[in-house]
C-alpha cells in the first residue's frame, strides 16, 4: 500500500498504481488526451503533467506510480499554465474550425480548450493544410486535424496487426499516414473503422451519407425501408446520452419511423436466414468432405482481410451473403415482388454498428440487378444519432413501435449476432438439433461468449466430437488463418469478427468504447436473447414460411442466386 | 551496385536489422536512396508492414526515399562551424553548384544540404562529400574539390 | 601543465589499428586485473572512484552498474557513441585514437554485472570510427579477448557494431535502443528505466564512449585514488572539444575543477585575432551561454547543475563579439527543430514557435508580450517534455535571458 497526498488530500493505493488512476479512484479529476482506456499509455501529450514536490520538472500523471509520501499538486499555478501551453501549441498545428466540424462538441481536444479556459491563443497558426484522403466509401482521413496523439497507430497495429498506419517523419512535421503517404484505398486497409473510434478528434471519420438519407426520405418516388442491426439496439440509446448497455429497441423504431422511413424491419431476420443458409452449408460440407474448417462470412472487415492477406484460404470462407447484404436482396426481389413496387423504387437503408458496412454495400457482387446495390446507403449508429438529434427528437421518451412485418418475426439466436460468439452459438443452436435429431437441453453456449480473444467449444454432431473456433479482433484472426493456410486448424467451423467484442464494438458505435462498454453492451444482446420467445433460427416461422414460400429450401437454387456470393483476391 | 537479395542475405529476418539493412543498402546505389519496391522487399523478407519500413526511413536523416545527386554534400552550419565562417562555404557552393540547401543539380552530379554537427568542430569549416571529410575549408579549398570531383565524375 | 593525459595518453602514440601496440603500452592490463577479482569488488570500485556519465548527464555511475548487476537473465551492455552534441569531438576522438580502451572498458563491465552480450552504438556520420572499431573487434575476438570463454576464463561477452543514420536524439538512452530495435528513435515513457526493461524489454546499460574508457584506470589505480583527481562531487579527468574562435581548437583533458578560462586562454591560447568574447556555449547547443565574466567557473558537474543543464560533456564554444546572440540562439533553436522526434507535444510544437519568436526579436518586431512569452514556453518545454532533448534544449534560452537579457530588451520594439 502507498501513502501520499494529492492536493492536501490524504489518498491511498495499491503498489504500483500510477498517480492517475489513484487520482481517479478519488474523484480527483487530472484532465488527460492521448491517454485512452485498453490501450497502451503514451504519455505523449504530457496534458496529464502534475507538480511533485521536491521535482524541478513536472511528471506525467498517466505514467508515474504513487510512491509512498509524495506531495503532489495537480492544479498549481504552474501546472495549470503548461497544460495550457501545451493545448495551445497543439490547437496551432491543428484546423481548429470547430463549427464545421464532424466532431464538433464531440471531440477531446475543444472539450480540454474549454475545460481550461483557453480564450485566445498566444501563438500564431503553423498549420500547413495538406489534401485530405477522401478517396474511399468509408473512412475520411483529414491530417490538418490530427494531434498526432498515436491511439490509431495502436489500434491498427497492436489489436488489428494491420500495420496500415504509422507517424513519418520527425519534428513538428510528422503525419501519421500510410506507407508513402499512400490512400487507404491503395492500402490493405479493411475499413474496420476501430481508428475512427479512438481518434480524440476529426481526423478519422466515417463518411457521412445522411445527406443521402435524407434525399431519399424526401423522394416521393421512393419507398424508403430501413434495416437495424442487432447490435444497435444495445447501443443508439449511449449515442442520446443513455447508459451503456440500454436496451432500446423499440424507441429506434419509433424514431425511424418519425424521421420518415416507409417501413422499419430488423435485420435479426435476415441473420435467422444467414443460419439456416450457412449451417446447412456447413452439414453438407460435413457430410460430403468439402473444404474445412468453414469460417463464418458475414463480417466485411475479415472479408476485407481475408481476400487481401490470405486469399489462399478463401475456400474455406462460408458463400452466404451477410444478414446486411440478404436483407438487400430480399428487399429488390421478394419484398418488390410481395408489395408490387419497381425495385429500382426501393431504397434500403441499414444501421449498422460497422463502418466496413459501407465498403460491403458498394461491392459490384452485391447488386442483383447489376445497375442499383441491394443496400442503397449503410448508417452508422453516430450517424443515426446525428439525424436523430437534427430532428429534435426526445429519444429517451419516445412512445415505442414494434418492427414493421413481414421481416418483423425474429429469434434470440438472430440477436446475439451482435457479440463475439453469436454467430457461432446461433449457428450451434440449429446445427445442433438438425443433425443430431433432438433437441438442446441448454441453448446457452456459454464458452464462446465472453472479451477473450479466441474462444473455443467442443459440441456432439452426428456422434462426433467436432471442434469449434471463436476469434475477435484481425490479431487473432491472423492466428486463425495461419493454421488454416498451414493445415493444421484443429477447428470444424470459425467465427472471425474483426472489431473486439464484435459488432457491439464496431467502429461505427458511440465514442467513449471500452471494455467496460463492450461488456455492458454484450450483456445486454444476451439480455435481449433471453427474453425472445423464439431462440433458435430454424424455428422462425417466418424464415420458414419465406423458405415454403419463395426460396424453396435451403442451398436451393434461388437461395444460392440471392443469397450467396463469392470472394476474390486482393493481393496487391 | 549491389542486388537488394544479397544485401538481404546477409541478415537475419529480424526487424533490429532494418537500419543496417537500409544504409548498406542505399549506400550501395548511385543515386543514395531506396525505392518503393525495395521498401516493400525489404518489408517481405523481415515480415513488418510497409508503413513501418517507410516510418524508419523518413525518420533518418541519412536515409532517403527520394533520388539525390551522384555527390551528396553536406555543409555543416551549427555554432562552431558557424563562427568560423561556414556561411562562405556554403555560398561559395551555391554559387558553383547553381543549387540551394536541399537542391540537386540538373546533371544528377551534386546534391546540396546544410547538415548539423558532424563531430569535426576542431577543424571547422567542414563538410561531407557522401562519406568523406573535408575539413579546414576555404572558399578556395571548395572550389578545388569541386573541380575534382566534377573530374572524378567523368 | 594543466592538462593531465590518462584517456588521451595513448593518442597518437601507438596505431590504433594495432592491437599490439595497445597491449604494449598497458592496454587490457585492466581486464586481466579485473578478471582476477570477483564481479561485486569490481562494482564496488566503481562506486569508491565515484565516476560520473561523461555523457553529459553526469548521473553517478556505480547506481546503473549495480542496478544491471542484480538483474537476473539476459542483460545487455550499450556503448552509446552517437556524439551529436554540436561541438563534441571527444568521442570520435577515442574511438579513433584509442579504440580498444572503450572495449576494454565494456568487457571489464560486462563482467562485473553478467551481461553476454554488448553493442557500440556508432552515429552514421562517423563512417571511419565505424570502420576502425569493427577492426578493432575483430582483433579483440582474435586475441580471446571477446567471445567465448575470454582468456580461458567461464565469461563469454560478444559485442555489435551498430550505425546510426542520423538523428541526434538517438543519444538519448531509450531513442538509442528503439534505434538499435531497427525503429525510429522516439523515446519512451519512464519508468521502467533501461537497467530494468531495455532492448527487447532486457535490462540494458548504457554508457558514453568517455565512460567505459576510464573504468581500464579505475582498475589499475583502485577507486580511491582515481577519486583523488578532480574535485569531491566530480572525479576524474574531463575531456575537453574546445572550439569556435580560438586560436588552438582541440581536444584536451584536464582534471575536474579547471577552470573555463584556464582551457580557453592556456591550452587554447585565446581568441584569435585577440577579439573579446562575447559568450561561451558549454556543452552543445543544449548548454547554457555565458558571459566573459563567468569563466572563472570551474568544470564540475555540480556548476552545471544549477543551469538546469544537465550537459557535462565538457564541450566549450567560444563565440567572439562579431556575432549576435540571436544568431547563436537562432542555429541552436533551429537544430532542436530538425532533430525533435515529434513524439511529444511541447517539443514537437513549442520548438518552432520558439523559432518564431526569435526571428521577431531579430527583426526587431517584438513586443514585452513576446519576451514574457518566449520565457514562459521555454520554461513549460523544459518542465514537460518526455527526454532529454526537451529538457535541455531550452538552456541557451533560459541562460541568455539570466545573462544577456539587454540583448533582448534592445530588441523589444513595444
Amino acid at each position: 500500500m502507498v501513502h501520499f497526498k494529492i492536493n492536501n488530500i490524504d489518498v491511498t493505493c495499491d503498489d504500483n498504481t500510477t498517480i492517475l488512476e489513484a487520482a481517479r479512484k478519488n474523484h480527483i479529476d487530472i484532465p488527460t488526451l492521448c491517454n485512452y482506456p485498453d490501450l497502451e499509455i503514451k504519455s505523449e501529450c504530457r496534458v496529464c503533467v502534475v507538480e511533485i514536490n521536491g521535482q524541478k520538472r513536472l511528471f506525467t500523471s498517466c505514467s508515474t506510480a504513487a510512491k509512498e509520501g509524495m506531495i503532489i499538486q495537480t492544479n498549481s499555478p504552474r501546472v495549470l499554465n503548461a497544460r495550457k501551453t501545451i493545448i495551445e501549441l497543439i490547437l496551432a498545428n491543428h484546423d481548429a474550425n470547430c463549427a464545421v466540424c464532424p466532431k464538433n462538441l464531440n471531440c477531446e481536444l475543444q472539450a480540454l480548450a474549454n475545460k481550461l479556459g483557453i480564450d485566445e491563443n498566444r501563438f500564431p497558426t503553423v498549420l500547413e493544410v495538406k489534401p485530405i484522403d477522401n478517396h474511399n466509401p468509408v473512412l475520411i482521413r483529414n491530417i490538418n486535424r490530427c494531434i498526432k496523439c498515436g491511439r490509431c497507430i495502436d489500434v491498427c497495429n497492436n489489436v488489428q496487426a494491420m500495420g496500415v498506419l504509422d507517424v513519418m517523419g520527425r519534428s513538428n512535421t510528422i503525419e501519421i499516414t500510410p506507407a508513402f503517404g499512400k490512400y487507404l484505398s491503395d492500402e490493405f486497409c479493411v475499413f474496420c473503422g476501430q481508428c475512427a473510434s479512438v481518434c480524440p478528434v476529426g481526423a478519422i471519420i466515417e463518411r457521412d451519407d445522411t445527406d443521402q438519407v435524407w434525399e431519399a426520405i424526401n423522394n416521393p418516388n421512393f419507398h424508403v425501408i430501413v434495416q437495424v442491426a442487432p447490435a444497435v439496439r444495445v447501443s443508439l440509446g449511449e449515442e442520446l446520452g443513455m447508459e451503456p448497455g440500454s436496451i432500446v429497441t423499440e424507441k429506434v423504431i419509433a424514431a425511424l419511423k418519425y424521421l420518415g422511413f416507409d417501413a422499419v424491419y430488423d435485420t435479426d431476420f435476415a441473420a435467422d436466414l444467414t443460419i439456416m443458409e450457412e449451417g446447412t452449408e456447413l452439414i453438407g460440407r460435413i457430410m460430403n468432405g468439402g473444404t474445412l474448417p468453414m469460417m463464418t462470412s458475414c463480417c466485411p472487415g475479415w472479408i476485407s482481410y481475408a481476400e487481401q492477406k490470405y486469399p489462399e484460404i478463401l475456400d474455406h470462407i462460408s458463400t452466404c451473403k451477410s444478414p446486411q447484404q440478404m436483407f438487400g436482396t430480399l428487399a429488390k426481389s421478394y419484398y418488390a415482388e410481395k408489395t408490387s413496387l419497381d425495385a429500382k423504387n426501393i431504397f434500403v437503408v441499414s444501421i449498422m454498428p460497422c463502418t466496413a458496412k459501407k465498403y460491403e454495400a458498394q461491392r459490384i457482387e452485391m447488386s442483383i440487378d447489376n445497375v442499383n446495390p441491394d443496400v442503397d446507403v449503410v448508417l452508422t449508429t453516430r450517424e443515426l444519432g446525428k439525424m436523430i438529434r437534427q430532428m429534435g427528437i426526445n429519444f429517451e421518451n419516445i412512445k415505442e413501435m414494434p418492427f414493421d412485418l413481414p421481416f418483423g418475426i425474429t429469434t434470440g439466436a438472430a440477436a446475439i449476432f451482435g457479440a463475439t460468439g453469436g454467430v457461432m452459438e446461433a449457428a450451434l443452436r440449429s446445427v445442433y438439433e438438425i443433425v443430431n435429431e433432438k433437441e438442446l437441453t441448454d441453448l446457452n453456449f456459454k464458452s464462446v461468449r465472453g472479451l477473450e480473444g479466441l474462444k473455443e467449444a467442443e459440441v456432439e454432431l452426428g456422434g462426433q466430437l467436432v471442434k469449434v473456433a471463436v476469434a475477435h479482433t484481425l490479431g487473432n484472426a491472423k492466428i486463425m488463418c495461419e493454421q488454416v493456410k498451414a493445415g493444421t486448424s484443429p477447428y470444424t467451423f470459425i467465427e472471425i469478427m474483426c472489431c473486439p467484442g464484435g459488432c457491439i464494438g464496431g467502429g461505427g458505435q458511440p465514442y467513449g468504447t471500452t471494455k467496460e462498454v463492450r461488456q455492458k453492451r454484450m450483456d445486454a444482446i444476451y439480455q435481449v436473447d433471453e427474453s425472445m420467445t423464439i431462440r433458435k433460427s430454424h424455428k422462425n416461422p417466418d424464415i420458414l414460411a419465406l423458405y415454403k414460400d419463395y426460396l424453396e429450401k435451403p442451398n436451393s437454387q434461388k437461395a444460392h442466386h440471392l443469397l450467396h456470393t463469392h470472394y476474390h483476391s486482393r493481393n496487391k | 551496385m549491389i542486388l537488394l537479395k544479397e544485401v538481404l542475405s546477409k541478415y537475419p529476418k529480424e526487424q533490429e536489422y532494418l537500419i543496417e539493412i537500409l544504409l548498406e543498402y542505399q549506400t550501395s546505389k548511385k543515386n543514395h536512396y531506396i525505392s518503393a519496391e525495395d521498401v516493400a522487399s525489404i518489408a517481405k523478407y523481415l515480415d513488418i508492414p510497409e508503413s513501418q519500413v517507410c516510418s524508419v526511413i523518413s525518420f533518418y536523416t541519412m536515409l532517403s526515399m527520394k533520388p539525390k545527386g551522384k555527390f551528396v554534400i553536406q555543409v555543416c552550419h551549427d555554432v562552431p562551424c558557424f563562427v568560423n565562417d561556414s556561411t562562405s562555404i556554403y555560398d561559395k557552393l551555391a554559387e558553383l553548384l547553381g543549387i540551394q540547401d536541399g537542391e540537386t543539380t540538373k546533371d544528377g552530379l551534386f546534391t546540396l544540404e546544410i547538415t548539423e554537427c558532424i563531430g569535426r568542430c576542431n577543424e571547422s569549416p567542414v563538410m561531407r562529400v557522401n562519406d568523406s571529410v573535408y575539413v579546414s575549408l576555404t572558399p578556395a579549398k571548395v572550389e578545388k574539390i569541386i573541380q575534382k570531383l566534377r573530374g572524378d565524375a567523368k | 601543465m594543466i592538462q593531465m593525459k590518462m584517456i588521451t595518453n595513448r593518442f597518437g602514440k601507438i596505431n590504433p589499428l594495432s592491437i599490439d601496440s595497445y597491449i604494449n603500452l598497458d592496454g587490457y592490463k585492466g581486464l586481466k586485473k579485473a578478471l582476477s577479482i570477483h564481479p561485486t569488488k569490481i562494482i564496488d570500485e566503481i562506486e569508491k572512484s565515484k565516476i560520473r556519465g561523461r555523457g553529459g548527464a553526469g548521473f553517478p555511475t556505480h547506481i546503473k552498474v549495480r542496478a544491471l548487476s542484480k538483474q537476473l537473465g539476459g542483460k545487455f551492455i550499450v556503448c552509446n557513441a552517437d556524439e551529436g552534441e554540436p561541438g563534441n569531438f571527444k568521442d570520435r576522438s577515442i574511438l579513433e585514437n584509442d579504440p580498444h580502451a572503450v572495449v576494454e572498458g565494456m568487457i571489464i563491465l560486462a563482467y562485473a554485472t553478467g551481461a553476454s552480450k554488448g553493442y557500440i552504438y556508432i552515429r552514421g556520420e562517423y563512417q571511419n570510427a565505424i570502420k576502425i572499431m569493427k577492426a578493432t573487434i575483430k582483433a579483440a575476438e582474435e586475441k580471446k579477448l571477446l567471445g567465448d570463454k575470454i582468456l580461458n576464463k567461464s565469461f563469454s561477452f560478444k559485442i555489435e557494431i551498430r550505425s546510426g543514420a542520423g538523428s541526434y536524439v538517438c543519444g538519448e538512452e531509450f531513442s538509442l535502443i528503439e534505434s538499435i530495435e531497427g525503429k525510429p528513435g522516439r523515446s519512451r515513457t519512464k519508468p521502467p528505466f533501461p537497467t530494468e526493461k531495455g532492448i527487447h524489454d532486457l535490462p540494458t546499460l548504457i554508457n558514453n564512449v568517455e565512460t567505459f574508457a576510464n573504468f581500464p584506470h579505475i582498475i589499475l589505480m583502485g577507486g580511491e585514488e582515481f577519486a583523488k583527481i578532480g574535485t569531491p562531487s566530480s572525479t576524474g579527468t574531463k575531456l575537453i572539444s574546445l572550439s569556435g574562435n580560438v586560436k588552438n581548437k582541440g581536444l584536451y583533458e584536464v582534471p575536474f575543477g579547471t577552470s573555463i578560462r584556464d582551457v580557453i586562454f592556456k591550452l587554447g591560447k585565446g581568441v584569435k585575432n585577440n577579439r573579446k568574447i562575447k559568450m561561451v556555449q558549454l556543452g552543445g547547443a543544449s548548454g547554457p551561454l555565458i558571459p566573459e565574466y563567468m569563466l572563472d567557473m570551474s568544470i564540475d558537474f555540480d556548476r552545471f547543475e544549477n543551469f538546469d543543464s544537465k550537459t557535462g560533456t565538457g564541450a566549450i564554444i567560444v563565440i567572439d563579439d562579431r556575432f549576435d546572440l540571436f544568431d547563436v540562439l537562432l542555429i541552436n533553436m533551429k537544430f532542436f527543430v530538425h532533430q525533435s522526434c515529434g513524439k511529444c507535444a511541447p517539443c514537437r510544437e513549442g520548438h518552432v514557435q520558439i523559432v518564431n519568436l526569435l526571428n521577431k526579436f531579430i527583426n526587431h518586431r517584438a513586443t514585452e508580450k513576446d519576451l514574457m512569452s518566449i520565457e514562459n514556453l521555454a520554461n513549460v518545454i523544459q518542465q514537460t517534455s518526455l527526454c532529454g532533448l526537451g529538457q535541455t534544449s531550452m538552456t541557451s534560452i533560459i541562460s541568455s535571458l539570466r545573462y544577456f537579457r539587454d540583448d533582448y530588451l534592445s530588441k523589444v520594439r513595444y
